[in-house]
């Protein structure tokens, strides 16, 4: 009898303790939920945050920190479903278009103390769908080359104003030193539409090459796609680390700060990354340039913001707006310079900051970035006409699955299980089927 | 000779045990060697064995989340789900294993093949009743999802353990005049409870260490530790010693506990192996 006893008390606490967890999960009014990515900026927001909160103290943020693949998943769930669980959602410039387009997202209309002129124009367009802007953009980033400037040095070498593709070819030959672990060149190989396949597409436009063409078929049997992949998949094989198919960003700029890299062409973030002695072994040594150039020599190279948008489903668009316009604002860059140092800060979106004599003394990469996102032309032509935008990704709902699925093709030729031109001609065939199956081609 | 030969082959035993063990630990091993690294440390290659070990990755952890939070989630929502699961589990594989019918086996079977469903291929329909029940972001509904899940495993479990138990015991305690609720109350579940707590000690750990609900299925209010972990993956930056720091506050708990279970487990879990 005695037992049975505590067993209806165990039973009765733990049907409370679930009844008060259901009750705390209750939205509190004035809380905004913030959907956000875990990275260097992001946690100095998070940090900083406080001031926002003390200037609206009617106001409090609740933040949800999500790995960007999960972020992504959970954050389209959510919009999808209108379940309003986030008010402001951390975004990138190609979902923001086509979210745009599906009325997921809020218009922005800042107030004239924001100064919207001050966005770099490459990155505002970016974020808008028929002349209207939907997310504002935290910090921005192109595509730069990083070299070892010492080994560089000792292979009696120079890196060029306007590398080539070509040139960067000869020069990793010439600084690879396998048997001490010294490659002459690092890109992503990891499959992913915003892994290998960011880069990949990026180093096609400069070659030529071009994902569809004005009707939609894709023109992956091209000579000139044939070019990118080959220079792409030799210059690995013959310059690049071992297990070159498992590095993405990450594990590239930890061989690079590890010294293990003479050039690496990858996003304009990592300079930051690069030049700080408390992450990398080779901060002293690192020289910048201009992403090469192709065949072509034009073409879109590669723009990608992290922004923040309103989705419609939040129930306190008008507070989440002024959070956006707050964290993006020019008084927030100055905030972090005071705070965090002007190296800190958010770089890629605002003239203002790299007008700043501060920083570009504090970030001597600043006028590469700056160069790099201005010239970046997402929206611009490829060699021929082209029925989309986008740099180094295709703003079609499709891409996310057609880029990785060829990404996985292109790792294959790295670890001989294909030729380029097996590769080639397996991707043209599983888009023409992806794009029929959506409707999108004949 | 022949002492020589067992003597060899004990030996033999011996060190392959312990390489399977050691072998197993390892990955858990350099998590916990990386969580006291400093972040160029823990990238570095060669991999570095011997260095100056820091807090700062465990500092960092700390400063940005709230680990206790987390942690109270995840104590509420494996209990939850735990004492729940078991709740439902003792009656339906008592009365599977003593008052079967002509469908229990294929009922078994049936209840065993929901297990084989990707949980991904649920997801859709789980999403759109948690948000219509308002149980999205809740501990009281990632526990359900969670005790869902494990039920099937439980039942199994159980129906196991207690087919083990003589069915005569039971028919003595009827005998003596005990209702059904008192023969399993105060003669089954006594005779079985090394085999209960085994199984309660199982779920406990699956619930701990579930992450595709967790994931999906809440975002601040009751995300549990394994959402802790991920939160500290990064696309651009180095992130692997706070990772390991934030998978080794997540796993020490259970980790500990399992250790000093882990009589009861093996126990359990051997219960009525040997006759």
């Amino acid at each position: 009898m005695l037992r049975l006893k505590y067993t209806r008390t165990a039973l009765c606490a733990l049907g409370a303790l679930l009844a008060g967890s259901v009750l705390s999960s209750a939205q509190a009014a004035g809380t905004l939920t913030i959907a956000t990515v875990n990275n260097g900026d992001m946690i100095v927001m998070r940090q900083l945050s406080t001031e926002f909160e003390k200037a609206h103290p009617d106001i409090h943020l609740n933040w949800v920190t999500l790995e960007e693949n999960v972020l992504r998943q959970r954050v389209t769930t959510d919009i999808a479903m209108k379940t309003g669980q986030f008010d402001v959602v951390t975004i990138g410039n190609y979902e923001v278009p086509i979210w745009a387009k599906q009325g997921w997202l809020t218009e922005i209309k800042p107030d004239d103390a924001y100064d919207m002129n001050d966005i770099l124009p490459s990155v505002r367009e970016s974020l808008s769908a028929e002349g209207k802007l939907y997310a504002l953009p935290f910090y921005a980033e192109s595509v730069i080359t990083y070299y070892r400037k010492d080994l560089f040095q000792k292979a009696g070498l120079t890196m060029p104003e306007q590398p080539t593709y070509d040139q960067i070819r000869q020069f990793a030959d010439k600084i690879t030193d396998k048997p001490n672990q010294v490659y002459g060149i690092c890109l992503r190989g990891k499959p992913g539409w915003g892994e290998n396949m960011a880069y990949i597409s990026s180093l096609a436009n400069t070659f030529g090459a071009q994902w569809f063409d004005m009707s939609w078929k894709p023109t992956l049997t091209s000579d000139a796609w044939k070019a990118t992949l080959n220079w792409y998949v030799s210059a690995l094989k013959a310059d690049g680390p071992p297990g070159a198919t498992s590095n993405g960003f990450n594990e590239n700029l930890a061989l690079f700060a590890s010294g293990h890299c003479g050039i690496w062409i990858d996003s304009t973030v990592a300079g930051g990354l690069l030049f700080d002695p408390k992450q990398s072994q080779v901060a002293n040594t690192v020289g910048f340039a201009p992403a090469p150039k192709g065949p072509y020599g034009k073409g879109p190279t590669w723009l990608w913001s992290w922004s923040l948008a309103v989705p419609v489903s939040s129930h306190q668009s008008a507070d989440a707006q002024a959070f956006i316009a707050w964290a993006t604002s020019k008084d927030y860059v100055k905030l972090v310079a005071e705070r965090k140092g002007w190296v800190a800060a958010p770089p890629g979106t605002r003239a203002s900051t790299y007008a700043a004599p501060e920083y570009l003394k504090a970030a001597p990469f600043a006028s590469f970035v700056l160069n790099a996102i201005k010239t970046a032309d997402p929206n611009g032509p490829t060699a021929q006409p082209r029925p989309y935008t986008g740099a180094q990704f295709v703003a079609i709902p499709e891409f996310q699955s057609i880029g990785t699925q060829v990404g996985q093709t292109v790792a294959a030729t790295l670890s001989d299980q294909m030729t380029v031109d097996q590769a080639l001609t397996s991707a043209q065939a599983s888009i023409t089927r992806a794009l029929r199956q959506s409707g999108r081609a004949r | 000779m022949a002492l020589k030969t067992k003597t060899s082959t004990r030996i033999g035993v011996t060190i392959l045990g312990w390489g399977i063990a050691l072998w197993l630990f390892f990955p858990i091993f350099w998590m916990i060697l990386t969580s006291f690294k400093s972040e160029v440390q823990a990238i570095s290659t060669p991999p570095k064995l011997f260095f100056m070990p820091t807090l700062s990755s465990y500092a960092e952890v700390f400063e940005r989340a709230n680990y206790w939070h987390f942690a109270l989630n995840t104590v509420i929502v494996s209990v939850g789900a735990t004492a729940i699961a078991i709740a439902l589990a003792v009656p339906a594989a008592y009365s599977m294993a003593f008052m079967p019918s002509k469908r229990t086996r294929g009922t078994l079977l049936w209840v065993l093949s929901t297990r084989m469903l990707p949980p991904v291929g649920v997801l859709v329909p789980i999403y759109i009743l948690a948000r219509n029940t308002h149980l999205l972001d809740t501990c009281t509904g990632l526990a359900i999802v969670d005790m869902l899940t494990n039920l099937p495993i439980i039942v199994w479990m159980l129906y196991t353990f207690f087919r083990e138990v003589p069915a005569p015991i039971l028919e003595a305690g009827r005998m003596d005049g005990a209702t059904r609720w008192q023969e399993m109350t105060m003669v089954l579940l006594p005779l079985a409870l090394p085999g209960i707590a085994s199984t309660a000690l199982l779920s406990l750990i699956l619930c701990w260490n579930e992450a595709f609900w967790s994931l999906n299925l809440t975002s601040s209010h009751a995300a549990p530790l394994t959402a802790f972990i991920a939160s500290f993956s990064s696309p651009e930056g180095l992130f692997f010693g706070k990772l390991s720091a934030a998978s080794t506050l997540a796993v020490a708990p259970i980790l500990v506990f399992g250790w000093i279970s882990q009589k009861q487990l093996v126990r359990g879990l051997t219960f009525g192996a040997v006759k």
